[in-house]
């Protein structure tokens, strides 16, 4: 019987410390820290565009964390500075991502603010990039043939746009270009906030 | 906090230090009292040079008993112990068999058909990358979402019902006793399967808690959960019943699993309790071992067992088993997050997991000693044995697959191949060379003991090991490659970001095509499973063998 006990017990001991070494000290370490001043939570319309960011999966392809210079040429390409933890204070669930398939995201907003890129990238990635090989997304849009006042007509390159009609963005087309457009992590943060900038 | 940097270092290390040391004092005091006999509890007495497989035909067989008697001179067993099977123990075993049937079968056959479901996923998100407008019209298949329909698949479907069959399987012939409470793990079965299916229509329209393998959302995984505590009680059950003096390594590493993934789950997924960079902490952290701590169990476990019971002969040192079992549970448990090196993650975090997977070098070495030297000199078995075939091809890449993962988490090569494909390559060579090769030579072995019954077409068990191994080359070497490349392109600034994506494309094809390869051969083996299933094919000598004898059948 005591056979069964070591197993049982030392099984326990070895995850409790991987636990607390990797989960409860970083909590502990992590949960008082408060957000930049210039960092502004998300409005429920970038909410909602982040929510189909997630729904998509966008984080397969694209990281959201600049890494500093000694790690790569992340500021030089225009990724921005390295980001801390504090930068992630609204973000539930995380985003970080562990795949560059697709450039990093966290100040796509500051490198590419136009709305109207977006939404031409997010129909047809490849009117606007060529050789990319994001999907494109057009369920995220109506092709309609009289585009009523409110619509946002999306402005394609004339062989990229459909015959007989116009490409219209849905709204959750654009909450996902509220989302990528706020994705602007540049205003400064003490280096001395990150463990890794040091 | 920074003080802590360097201290939980030192601490970290201190307890490594620590707990070697009482674990050779545990030995010489002889609290583990394990040697020969311990590695001989899965063997009755005489069957020591006696090869089982039931996996194929009589005179295969008897080429296979040749090819181990040869490589072991002393054996004066082979023909002589052929009359045993009168013998009561062996009875015994036909009884502990038939005892875990229902279970097993209930756990198999849903794995087989997650694996044809997820390979299909696979090869549609992989055809994706190199064809983007193919099949955009529907938010269902949007790469984002058929890629991760295809994990949680091929990670939750296949490869844990998978290993879960099999450890159902084994623990009655290593406890020497019938399986107890055999319907709670039917039970857990059904709600495994009915979690799968829910999590991934759920995540193929769109609804997802949006983290790396814990996608499934947490009010539908808490079928997992529970169909994982059900699947646990027949092992505490039977434990509880066991004849044999000494519990076999693969105990240990199945009991371990079953208590470790609850707690891992339990943790990672309860909701709204998680922030920021501390959830991609936690993230990371289970998600490494959910491959550490519950799939390489099972596959060590089915290793060490199938091995060894497959050539009659026991493993080469059962103490330095145990060793790869403590090493692996305290360094494998606290290697995650080198998945974020250079985040922005505190930097005595990523010490610590850097230390930890280099340290993995550890457990990872014992097994490969032990399992080397087990089938070392005999590898003329492998010819006639298909389950030794998949098993000891799948433990050899463990042992691969496991260097290379320390080597990645070393800074300066993680600088390189961090973000790129060559981690999806990584993650294959862990999760289908090593892993799944071992389950299919696992299922191999235990089917026809499940339906007391042969496998109808053994040209089929080569078929899909020539496919699986094709393909699976096909795969690894251009996607390793591949990724390696991409990472110098994004390293290099005066390179614009286009050409990492650009170079990657025909390593990108070349994957498709291993991966066609690869679900070809996992079509034939469900296709053979199937027609076994339903009594299709010639009928040879209608018996499944037990020992070194055949079984009464069906």
């Amino acid at each position: 019987m005591n056979r069964v006990l070591t197993i049982v017990i030392g099984a326990l001991i070895m995850l409790a410390i991987a636990t607390l070494v990797l989960v409860a000290l970083p909590y502990r370490e992590l949960q008082d820290e408060s957000p930049p001043e210039q960092l502004k939570p998300y409005t429920i319309a970038q909410l909602r565009g982040r929510a189909t960011y997630v729904s998509m999966g966008c984080v397969y392809c694209h990281s959201q964390q600049p890494r500093a210079a000694t790690l790569g040429p992340d500021a030089l390409r225009g990724w921005g500075r390295p980001s801390v933890s504090a930068d992630y204070a609204y973000d539930y669930p995380h985003l970080l991502g562990v795949s560059r398939t697709g450039p990093d995201l966290f100040n796509i907003g500051a490198r590419q603010p136009s709305v109207d890129w977006h939404l031409a990238h997010l129909y047809q990635p490849r009117s606007v990039t060529p050789g990319s090989v994001m999907p494109s997304y057009p369920f995220l849009f109506k092709v309609v043939a009289h585009p009523g006042p409110n619509d946002k007509v999306v402005t394609l390159p004339p062989q990229f746009a459909p015959a007989g009609g116009q490409v219209v963005a849905t709204q959750e087309a654009l909450d996902l270009v509220a989302y990528l457009t706020a994705l602007n992590h540049t205003y400064p943060v003490p280096a001395t906030e990150s463990g890794v900038t040091k | 906090m920074t003080l802590t940097v360097g201290a939980l270092l030192a601490l970290s290390f201190l307890i490594s230090v620590l707990g070697l040391f009482m674990f050779i004092w545990a030995q010489t005091r002889g609290l583990m009292r394990a040697g020969p006999e311990a590695a001989q509890v899965i063997f009755e007495t005489g069957e020591l040079g006696m090869v089982e497989e039931p996996g194929i035909s009589v005179t295969q067989r008897g080429a296979l008993q040749r090819a181990e008697s040869n490589a072991n001179a002393s054996a004066t067993h082979g023909d002589a112990q052929r009359a045993t099977h009168t013998r009561p123990d062996l009875q015994a075993r036909e009884v502990q068999d038939r005892s875990s049937r229902a279970a097993a079968f209930a756990f198999l056959t849903s794995s087989i058909l997650w694996l044809v479901l997820g390979s299909l996923a696979g090869l549609i998100a992989s055809q994706k990358l190199t064809s983007p407008d193919f099949l955009v019209q529907s938010a269902w298949l949007t790469f984002g979402r058929i890629r991760t329909a295809h994990l949680n698949m091929v990670i939750y479907g296949w490869a844990s019902m998978a290993g879960l069959g099999i450890s159902l399987w084994m623990l009655p012939r290593l406890l020497k006793t019938r399986l107890v409470g055999e319907r709670y793990a039917v039970a857990g079965a059904g709600l495994w399967n009915a979690g799968v299916a829910a999590g991934v229509v759920a995540i193929l329209a769109g609804w997802t808690d949006g983290l790396q393998w814990l996608e499934i959302p947490w009010q539908i995984g808490i079928l997992l959960a529970l169909g994982g505590a059900l699947s646990a009680v027949p092992l505490f059950l039977t434990l509880s019943r066991r004849n044999v003096d000494h519990l076999y390594v693969s105990v240990w590493y199945i009991a371990a699993a079953l208590l470790w993934f609850p707690i891992l789950y339990v943790v990672a997924k309860v909701p709204y309790v998680h922030f920021g960079v501390e959830q991609a902490i936690v993230n990371w952290w289970f998600a490494h071992n959910v491959l550490g701590l519950w799939l390489t169990p099972f596959g060590l476990a089915s290793a060490y067992y199938f091995i060894a019971k497959v050539l009659g002969r026991p493993i080469y040192s059962y103490n330095l088993s145990l060793v790869g079992f403590w090493a692996l549970a305290m360094f494998y448990s606290q290697a995650g997050i080198h998945h974020l090196l250079g985040g922005p993650v505190p930097a005595w975090l990523q010490s610590v997991s850097v230390v930890q997977s280099v340290m993995m070098l550890i457990p990872v070495l014992a097994v490969g000693v032990n399992q080397h030297m087990t089938v070392v000199g005999r590898f003329a078995t492998l010819r006639y044995s298909p389950t030794l075939r998949f098993v000891v091809l799948g433990a050899a890449l463990y042992t691969l697959v496991s260097l290379q993962g320390s080597l990645e988490a070393v800074p300066f090569f993680n600088r390189l191949v961090h973000f790129t494909q060559y981690k999806v390559a990584h993650a294959h060579l862990g999760l289908y060379g090593f892993y799944s090769m071992i389950m299919f030579g696992s299922i191999y072995f235990v089917m026809p003991r499940v339906l007391e019954r042969e496998w109808p077409y053994p040209k089929l068990i080569a078929l899909h090991f020539w496919l699986a191994v094709t393909g699976f080359a096909i795969y690894f070497v251009f996607l390793s490659i591949g990724g390696v490349l991409q990472g110098i392109a994004m390293l290099d600034a005066t390179r614009p970001f286009m050409d990492s994506v650009n170079v990657l494309t025909p390593y990108l094809k070349a994957r498709t095509f291993g991966g066609v390869l690869m679900t070809a051969g996992h079509l034939v083996f469900a296709w053979h499973f199937f027609a076994m299933v339903l009594d299709r094919g010639t009928i040879r000598s209608g018996q499944a063998f037990i020992g070194g004898a055949p079984s009464a059948g069906v």
